[in-house]
């Protein structure tokens, strides 16, 4: 398409939006003059870019449109609802023009007679005679088109640097200087309206995306270079490859701002909508917005962009009673709809609130029922604020069957399929008689996610880090009978709690979910599981093997794949190949461990309170085969890293980890202090991995060098002044066996590890 | 006069408009999708965007491909579905002419004949011309 067309468009789409909002103001306050000539400018604009254009119905339609604003701006008639009627509907037709350019190449065959008529009667019904169409509209027509022609090499130009940055001035000022040959008059503000600030260029969306797409190469490329160049590589390498290694990080991070829209592209259309909706359903109601400056990334506002459509329907049509019930519950008449976003803890949230009459939890209850979603003595268990979750159910209240409830929920779990396709979370509170609200909670950066790899076979999957609570792993003994069979469903018993598992194999079979044998797993002599967190709920994940955590990029999966169920995208690992991301809601969905999970909780619930004294710790093995634990709290991650990766600095041990560096303490030796560095492997055999336990301690990231994790367990144990000795708090019995505790302050002071703080944007 | 680029399967020889071809790559290492329609052979890394690998064999319901032959990736230029198209080989770029073009022969049946808009007479053979839109209209449904 030509870019001045284009960059028509753009700015058309623009102006209308705000020319939308500025109508529904203008209904508020009639006698604003600024707004008048404000909206007047933007009908003007159109105008005059459409004989450039040469779009003649467009032009004649929009001609009309003026005729009647600038009357209205003479003050020769006033505002009433009904103009405003016929200028939104005014609106709606350049705007369904214009997407008939952009799709058809053409304005499309719609003449719009109605409306221009009843635009032009709406003009003539205020004064005596009718406005003179500005100087012949007809006649400057061909001129126009010889502009344009002689326009066109000139934005046509296909090479230069300066091509993107000319290219909007040049289509947004021609228009103007055209339509002052019409209008002399009003160039001025025409020009003003028109000409885009001289900082910001209009660049094409696809261009950003294949932007972000090649930054997203160039994390892979350096990901591996630096692996490369952390390994035996030469000096030079290795600073070569931290140094890419920065720029990267730095550019990702611009290239991802590029992107950012504030949610007011949004927000600015819902006055209208609610607008219309109240008119439509014969109630009153306003909306009250805040945050609209707050930025997202595109495609997240393409994606709330539905839902939030939705909950406003919800919010007018369902929330807000009638006029009268409002004032008898001795409410305003008018509903108050209020809309906010705002940043909170890594996360945007977006709130709509209504001060309507609210979800009934009783009713909801006997709806389940009625649909055959839940058994009566289920949502008997179900607390109020769980009942109001039903909504999300799919298929739930179908249809405007329930007069009273007139199908308040319907598609709401199309609202949360959206939110959760882009990684966010959607809640739901509602108090009967006061309103309801919804809150939609977002991760600010979508593109870019830490991830868990794991194995199926000879696949890797990446499980999204937000999802992830623990890792589990079960050897020997505990694998065999570490999974256990609960009313018929595979459960692993987890600090007391029955946690449902799934096994990823076997969801990835296709084979019917829950008939699998407890024994197939019991083969294997290492069960991990992953437990994982899907809509407040947990249940484990058996996989094959888990593999690292990585930053990955992520990439939506074309449209041959879009029904696939299990995954919410693909991303391209450091290596190169492709790996799918597994959508833990639709997985825990697929297998059924979501349904019932709560009632297997509660039941479990009885038996753990006892266990609120004991403390989570990490067991492990350190040198010499001694079973060591810490706690939990401290232990940020573990990881492994190649022998190789170890590199000396200052004569201590470092390695580079998530884009900084990580100084490697070593578990104190009950013997003469580390005889052999070279025996890291511990247990006699040298081994070329090293298992690391990352701590966070007074804001730094330090490396614990174990022989290897045995197990995460909660015990009540005493600790006892046994054996203690450097570094050692005291020993105690777990899992029946003598086990040291670890003084992790007292061995970081004794490493002298050098204050270097971890940086907040590192790890990308 | 037509441009169409062309390829074999089973014997046969297909031609899609030359313009809706972005590349033709030899056998690329691929991710299975587990769960996805049969007809979805896996995901290919093409110069880090996601493309999606469709075995035309089994979308036309012929014959599965001998496993000694790998198939060669014709990558379709679309920004959207990003799709590669799993064929035997590579044909030429043949021009054809509109005069030659005739209605589906009867000896293709099946779904192959669904998908094809018809023939061009060549002088050696026949080419069939490929419904590419309808052969990337694939069930969204998954495997029970």
């Amino acid at each position: 398409m030509d870019e001045a067309l284009q960059a028509f468009l753009l700015e058309s789409h623009e102006n209308l939006q705000q020319m939308e909002k500025e109508l529904v103001l203008l209904e508020k306050r009639p006698e604003d003059r600024e707004l008048i000539a404000s909206i007047f400018r933007t009908v003007h604009t159109i105008k005059g870019t459409c004989g450039f254009f040469a779009f003649s119905r467009l032009e004649a339609l929009s001609h009309a449109g003026e005729s009647l604003l600038s009357r209205l701006r003479s003050g020769d008639i006033k505002v009433t609802a009904e103009i405003a009627d016929a200028l939104l509907a005014l609106v709606d037709a350049i705007e369904e023009k214009l997407v008939a350019v952009e799709t058809g190449g053409d304005e499309g065959t719609n003449d719009n007679a109605a409306l221009i008529a009843r635009l032009i009667s709406l003009a003539q019904g205020g004064g005596p005679k009718p406005p003179a169409p500005p100087a012949g509209t007809e006649g400057k027509a061909p001129r126009r088109k010889a502009t344009a022609r002689s326009a066109g090499p000139r934005t046509g130009r296909r090479s230069g640097p300066g091509r993107r940055a000319a290219k909007p001035k040049a289509a947004a000022t021609q228009p103007a200087t055209v339509a002052e040959l019409a209008v002399p008059g009003d160039v001025r503000q025409a020009v003003q309206a028109a000409t885009v600030t001289e900082s910001a260029v209009r660049v094409d969306v696809r261009l950003l995306d294949r932007l972000m797409d090649l930054v997203g190469e160039l994390v892979l490329v350096r990901n591996r270079i630096v692996q490369l160049g952390g390994g035996r590589a030469s000096a030079e390498l290795a600073s070569a490859a931290q140094f890419l290694n920065r720029i990267s990080n730095q550019l990702q991070d611009d290239v991802t701002r590029t992107r950012l829209q504030p949610l007011n592209t949004l927000f600015n259309r819902f006055p209208r909508l609610v607008r219309d909706l109240a008119a439509a359903c014969g109630k009153q109601a306003a909306i009250e917005m805040s945050g609209g400056e707050t930025e997202l990334d595109r495609s997240i506002i393409e994606a709330v962009k539905d839902p939030l459509v939705h909950l406003i329907r919800n919010a007018v049509d369902h929330g807000v009673e009638a006029p009268d019930t409002r004032v008898t519950a001795g409410k305003p008449a008018q509903g108050q709809i209020s809309l906010k976003a705002y940043n909170e803890g890594g996360q945007v949230v977006i709130e709509l609130r209504d001060d309507g009459g609210g979800i009934d939890p009783a009713l909801l209850r006997r709806r389940a029922v009625e649909q055959g979603h839940l058994g009566a003595d289920d949502v008997a268990a179900l607390s109020d604020r769980e009942a109001l979750r039903l909504v999300f159910l799919r298929g739930f209240s179908t249809a405007r069957k329930v007069t009273s409830f007139s199908g308040r929920g319907v598609g709401m779990d199309v609202v949360k399929n959206n939110v959760e396709s882009i990684g966010g979370t959607v809640e739901l509170l509602s108090e009967l008689g006061r309103g309801t609200t919804t809150r939609i909670k977002i991760p600010l950066t979508l593109a870019i996610i830490p991830a868990l790899i794991v194995r199926n076979g000879d696949e890797r999957y990446a499980i999204p880090q937000n999802n992830l609570l623990e890792l589990v792993r079960l050897e020997g003994k505990q694998a065999r009978g570490g999974i256990e069979r609960f009313k018929g469903a595979p459960v692993f018993r987890l600090r007391g709690k029955l946690l449902p598992v799934v096994n990823l194999k076997h969801e990835l079979s296709g084979r019917r979910a829950g008939d699998f044998e407890v024994r197939t797993l019991a083969r294997d002599s290492v069960t991990n599981i992953i437990v994982l967190q899907a809509d407040r709920r947990q249940f484990g994940l058996i996989v094959d093997g888990v593999d690292v955590t990585e930053d990955i990029v992520v990439k939506p999966l074309g449209q041959l794949l879009k029904g696939a169920p299990l995954y919410a995208g693909a991303t391209i690992l450091g290596d190169g190949s492709v790996a799918l991301i597994l959508d833990i809601v639709g997985l825990a969905q697929r297998a059924h461990v979501l349904a019932d999970a709560d009632q297997r909780v509660v039941a479990a619930r009885a038996r753990t309170t006892e266990e609120a004294e004991r403390q989570q710790v990490l067991l492990f093995r350190g040198p010499e085969s001694g079973r060591m634990v810490i706690p939990l709290e401290k232990v940020a991650r573990l990881e492994t890293f190649p022998i190789s990766a170890v590199e000396r600095v200052g004569g201590r041990e470092v390695v580079q980890y998530r884009g900084g560096i990580l100084p490697l303490l070593r578990v104190p030796s009950p013997f003469v202090a580390d005889r052999d560095r070279a025996r890291l492997g511990g247990g006699g055999e040298i081994q070329d991995r090293l298992h690391v336990v990352v701590f966070t301690e007074e804001g730094r990231q330090l490396g614990l060098v174990v022989d290897e994790i045995l197990d995460i367990v909660e015990e009540h144990f005493a600790v006892e002044g046994v054996g203690v000795r450097e570094g050692v708090l005291g020993s105690a019995i777990v899992k029946g066996r003598v086990t040291e505790l670890l003084d992790v302050r007292r061995i970081i002071g004794a490493a002298q590890v050098p204050t270097q703080r971890r940086g907040s944007g590192d790890g990308r | 006069m037509r441009r169409l680029c062309t390829f074999y399967l089973d014997e046969l020889l297909f031609g899609i408009d030359v313009d809706a071809v972005q590349e033709v790559l030899r056998y690329q290492a691929m991710t299975p999708v587990p769960l996805a329609p049969a007809v979805i052979t896996g995901l290919i890394n093409l110069r880090g965007q996601i493309v999606t690998a469709l075995d035309l064999r089994r979308r036309l319901e012929l014959p599965e491909r001998p496993h000694d032959l790998l198939p060669t990736n014709v990558v379709l230029r679309s920004s959207t579905v990003g799709a590669s198209l799993l064929v035997d080989a590579i044909g030429e770029v043949v021009d054809v002419e509109d005069e030659s073009f005739e209605a589906p022969p009867e000896t293709v049946q099946g779904m192959a004949r669904e998908l094809i808009l018809g023939a061009y007479k060549l002088p050696d053979r026949l080419l069939l011309l490929l419904d590419l839109k309808k052969t990337l209209e694939i069930g969204t449904e998954v495997q029970a």
